[in-house]
């Protein structure tokens, strides 16, 4: 329906298509449900697991002797803002399965994270380099607002699928909400799509 | 994990019913929704403006008004100046218009009696916005639970509901309020003048019998800071909740 005596600002023209309803931002902004976690990176350890087995596990410092791999995305948050050309620097999970060998056991995983946050994700979008996990942030080590010191890196989904503060990757079996999914969010969030809520 | 409090909605237009000016830069509006669902206090709608040429605009908006009133929704728009959509509310929307929103939408930063308290309440400019919602929420239904809000803003003039506040609190034997006013103060302002910071918080904490609840809705500085005084002071993170307000114009 047209809005009466709505026309949009003059919009600058984003240097590419942003997916629909998303508006460009040039800040940085922050969403989280609580606190940003304190985080030890001596106690800090990432882990993939399945049925409560650990299948891999490194520490902060043999996840930085792994191979490392810069990416230049655009995020695109469901709460409307899109930023483009972020630079991020991490561990592919393709290159944590080698690493660890890990070799995927159902089709869906579970992020999890300090604070109790999670978030699920089909397999395949974490492979081939399409998903890290996320420890520098333009040239910096990635601040703990942001989701430091690592956050999962999903950037052709919706921003909440990367999940901040994370500490690991559960396999499931059967696709199963995590938090905002819960909360009526999509189960998988395409941007392109605009998956924003489960409805959609 | 699955809370069924998010009771979902689709795009549906809202008649605009009345337009109040809070401050010299925040308007309510009250929407009349022909698809009412229950809400939870601290939930948001998202609206869509579509433009001529089929450019849409969205945003999420905080609902101001309590739960328990039905068929309507109060949501409070601040002006960002240089923004697109709150210019938009303030200049151009006017009682009779239609509006496109759908919700509520929202699932931790919300609260209800069953949660209990005492409430903790700490607003950041129009981050006060949600947290209104569950104070008028608490008056109607809870009116024993101990709360206090501390509300921050540059000046008097810039605290949203100042009145209504004011009057719950003078009448309300259980509910206080603590501004604390960052730029400027009235002549013999006697409430905080400075930024929330850890001494503050304490004292604040200090009037109620004990912590139930938090909740903390700011710009994304006010909430961090805030938030980890509140750990650094012992609070278990639990039972904090946090909303922060990125810019959106």
């Amino acid at each position: 329906m047209l809005t009466r005596g709505f026309f949009g600002r003059k919009r600058e023209t984003p240097s590419r298509l942003l997916p629909p309803g998303q508006y460009l931002e040039t800040g940085f902004p922050v969403l989280s449900a609580g606190p940003t976690p304190r985080v030890d990176l001596k106690l800090w350890n990432f882990r993939i697991e399945n049925s409560g087995q650990q299948l891999a596990s490194w520490s902060w410092q043999e996840l930085m002797d792994l191979p490392q791999t810069e990416i230049t995305v655009d995020l695109h948050c469901v709460t409307k803002w899109s930023k483009l050309d972020t630079a991020w620097k991490g561990v592919t999970v393709e290159t944590l399965f080698e690493a660890g060998g890990v070799d995927p056991v159902d089709d869906y995983v579970m992020a999890y994270c300090d604070g109790g946050y999670t978030t699920n994700l089909p397999v395949e979008d974490l492979l081939d380099g399409k998903a890290m996990i996320a420890h520098g942030y333009d040239g910096a080590p990635l601040p703990p607002e942001h989701g430091g010191p690592a956050r999962l890196l999903v950037p052709h989904l919706y921003l909440w699928k990367s999940a901040k503060w994370v500490r690991g990757l559960r396999f499931m079996q059967d696709d199963a909400p995590g938090f905002w999914e819960a909360y009526g969010y999509h189960m998988y969030g395409d941007p392109w799509k605009e998956q924003r809520y489960t409805w959609d | 994990m699955a809370t069924g409090h998010f009771a979902a909605g689709r795009w549906q237009l809202a008649a605009v019913s009345k337009v109040v000016d809070e401050t010299y830069r925040a308007k309510t509006f009250t929407l009349e929704l022909s698809e009412w669902r229950p809400f939870l206090a601290g939930q948001h709608f998202d609206v869509r403006l579509t433009a001529p040429d089929g450019y849409q605009a969205q945003r999420s908006y905080s609902i101001a008004s309590a739960p328990g009133r039905t068929g309507a929704i109060d949501l409070t728009v601040e002006l960002i100046p240089d923004g697109e959509v709150s210019p938009f509310f303030h200049e151009v929307v006017r009682t009779g218009d239609k509006l496109e929103v759908r919700g509520p939408i929202g699932g931790p930063f919300t609260w209800k009696s069953s949660m209990g308290g005492p409430l903790l309440l700490i607003a950041g400019g129009s981050g006060i916005v949600p947290i209104m919602s569950m104070i008028r929420h608490r008056s109607a239904v809870a009116p024993d639970l101990p709360a206090v809000l501390l509300y921050s803003a540059r000046s008097l003039d810039d605290v949203i509901y100042l009145s209504e506040l004011r009057e719950m609190a003078g009448r309300d034997p259980h509910m206080s309020l603590c501004l604390a006013l960052t730029r400027s103060q009235p002549v013999g302002w006697n409430g905080y003048d400075r930024r929330v910071d850890g001494d503050m918080l304490n004292e604040v904490a200090n009037t109620l019998p004990g912590i139930g609840r938090t909740y903390i809705c700011g710009p994304t500085q006010f909430v961090e800071s805030v938030s980890n005084a509140l750990v650094d002071g012992g609070q278990d993170p639990e039972f904090i909740r946090t909303e922060r307000f990125g810019p959106s114009g």
